[in-house]
């Protein structure tokens, strides 16, 4: 039972089981649309993990990623009627293919040249979104994104898109944990702090961190594609440098050690602005607070942290 | 073996090895030995592709690996075991070992090579499943050892095997090094102990400024009048 529990593929079976199990108590559709927003935030942050925690490189252009995803299959359903399984790969492939471009020069350097690489790209992709009016709409967006069809049912409500985005969420949660446990993960581990040491023992670092630097951008392509057939509207606000730097934010508040801190982290940054709403025109600062007091507390990260039971015994 | 031919390496604009040649036959121990800052580790650095060589070049079973990625020069047979052991030290003894069978030729018979380190130190099964970073000196040093065997090396070149450990743990290590070669593994040692590092070498390069002062047979060596002053204190 131990041991089953320990394989990727059932703890994605289990994740997978606990969404869906709170989607049927919550019926609420507008918490069922947030746990949707933050399934999509996983997906991206997971990507995020791997590269932060496991390859040591930090990238700033998550969110042009998401969007070069999300305007991709946008432009290509409705300007072009492409059918969605076809923009669906042109998509990730596009993505992909900037991010290979990008990666190639700067991931040969040590150090974090990647960060200012694609901070100066996130940005690039906002200005392409907010310009290139024929095809994006520019900062007023466009509409009409077709819905995605599944074996002939139509994702029109919340209710199926969730189970639909947390299939999704499940199947890249195992993508990554089994990138972590092979060969390359291990090979991973090993560059962030012995980079030196690593390429003596065989390791080509910078094609690792390059592949590793794709994957991201891949998973967070696939965050776009869910996004944009979703929201079924586009525009370049969503798609900010503030975004990038929130989602990094969530992999270094929930930590970055393993793949666990990076969900635990994105599960407390997505909801907390929820329930902070409770303080009314107070939410912002005391989100502030709370940030600033996890760092300060607990620097490396949320995940793992055991509450002294025992000691708060003894001291009353 | 191992042929290298008037190098020069530069950190940036600063030159650390001046016109430095060495040659390393099959099944020797060869030892360089030399002062702190002589540019000993450069000179292993820039055999195992760390450091590429301005001018020069490095030639390994026929083959030149001046110029090529530490990867590759890996790949090719060569393992170096680094000063200050630099384990990976949230991995388990066990995954450390693994890492260092991380070659494409070394990983498929990875199984294998495990059973023959563990031979080697047995104390290292006992530890399999430890962090790293949760052993003492000795063992780490042993655990460097075996992480550099596992890609099944023609050429191990040790950066200071013996540097922070105790004198008994200090014999060890040189045992150790003896029972390799005689496994057939050519051998290239950097040591500060000089004394009994020219014991157990067939031949040795004196290294002073980035220049090779002197090479000869071990037990010349120890008989040369500036060695012995600079050196081993007599």
């Amino acid at each position: 039972m131990k041991k089953l529990l320990k394989s990727s593929f059932s703890k994605s079976i289990f994740t997978f089981a606990i969404a869906v199990l709170l989607m049927t108590i919550i019926r609420n559709p507008y918490h069922v649309g947030i746990l949707i927003f933050l399934g999509m935030n996983l997906i991206i942050t997971m990507g995020l993990s791997l590269l932060m925690g496991y390859a040591g490189q930090i990238s700033l252009g998550q969110a042009a990623f998401f969007g070069l995803g999300a305007y991709t299959t946008g432009i290509l359903t409705t300007k072009l009627g492409l059918p969605i399984i076809t923009a669906f790969p042109l998509s990730i492939l596009l993505t992909v293919s900037i991010a290979f471009l990008v990666g190639i020069p700067t991931l040969r350097l040590r150090g974090h040249y990647l960060a200012m690489a694609t901070l100066g790209l996130g940005e690039i992709v906002h200005i392409v979104f907010n310009e290139l009016l024929s095809l994006t709409g520019g900062p007023s967006g466009f509409g009409n994104i077709p819905l995605i069809k599944i074996f002939g049912i139509e994702l029109d409500n919340d209710y199926k898109y969730f189970v639909f985005v947390w299939a999704i969420v499940a199947f890249i949660l195992f993508l990554s944990l089994n990138i972590i446990n092979s060969r390359m993960g291990r090979a991973l581990k090993s560059i962030h702090r012995e980079e030196n040491t690593a390429s003596t023992l065989g390791v080509n670092t910078s094609r690792l961190k390059l592949t590793i630097f794709v994957i991201s951008a891949g998973f967070a392509s696939m965050a776009g594609f869910l996004y944009a057939h979703y929201v079924t509207f586009l525009s370049p606000g969503t798609f900010s440098l503030r975004f990038s730097i929130l989602l990094v934010t969530m992999v270094a508040v929930g930590g970055m050690e393993n793949i666990w801190g990076a969900i635990t982290g994105t599960v407390v940054l997505t909801l907390l602005p929820e329930y902070l709403r409770f303080f009314k025109d107070f939410d912002i600062l005391i989100y502030g607070i709370i940030l600033m007091s996890i760092m300060i507390l607990r620097p490396e990260g949320l995940y793992g942290i055991k509450i002294p039971l025992k000691r708060l015994r003894n001291n009353s | 073996m191992l042929e290298v031919c008037n190098i020069d390496t530069f950190y940036g604009k600063i030159q650390a090895l001046w016109g430095v040649s060495l040659r390393i036959d099959e099944a020797e121990i060869v030892a360089l030995v030399g002062a702190n800052g002589a540019g000993k580790t450069t000179l292993l650095n820039t055999i195992s592709g760390l450091l590429c060589p301005a001018s020069g070049s490095a030639t390994f079973l026929d083959k030149r690996i001046d110029g090529l990625t530490p990867h590759y020069i890996a790949e090719l047979g060569i393992s170096h075991i680094p000063e200050g052991r630099r384990l990976f030290p949230v991995m388990s003894v066990r995954e450390n070992l693994e890492m260092g069978a991380y070659t494409y030729h070394a990983w498929k018979r990875k199984e294998e090579t495990l059973e023959e380190v563990y031979r080697v130190f047995p104390l290292l099964k006992e530890r399999e499943g430890q962090l790293a970073r949760t052993l003492s000196g000795g063992e780490q040093q042993m655990l460097a050892m075996g992480r550099g065997l596992m890609s099944r090396p023609r050429l191990c070149m040790f950066d200071e095997p013996s540097s922070g450990l105790a004198p008994r743990l200090v014999l060890e290590v040189f045992k150790v090094i003896k029972t390799l070669r005689e496994q057939g593994i050519t051998i290239l040692l950097i040591e500060q102990n000089v004394k009994r590092t020219l014991e157990i070498a067939d031949r040795a390069y004196v290294l002073e400024n980035g220049r090779i002062v002197s090479e000869g047979k071990s037990s010349e060596l120890l008989q040369n009048n500036h060695i012995k002053k600079a050196y081993l204190g007599l």
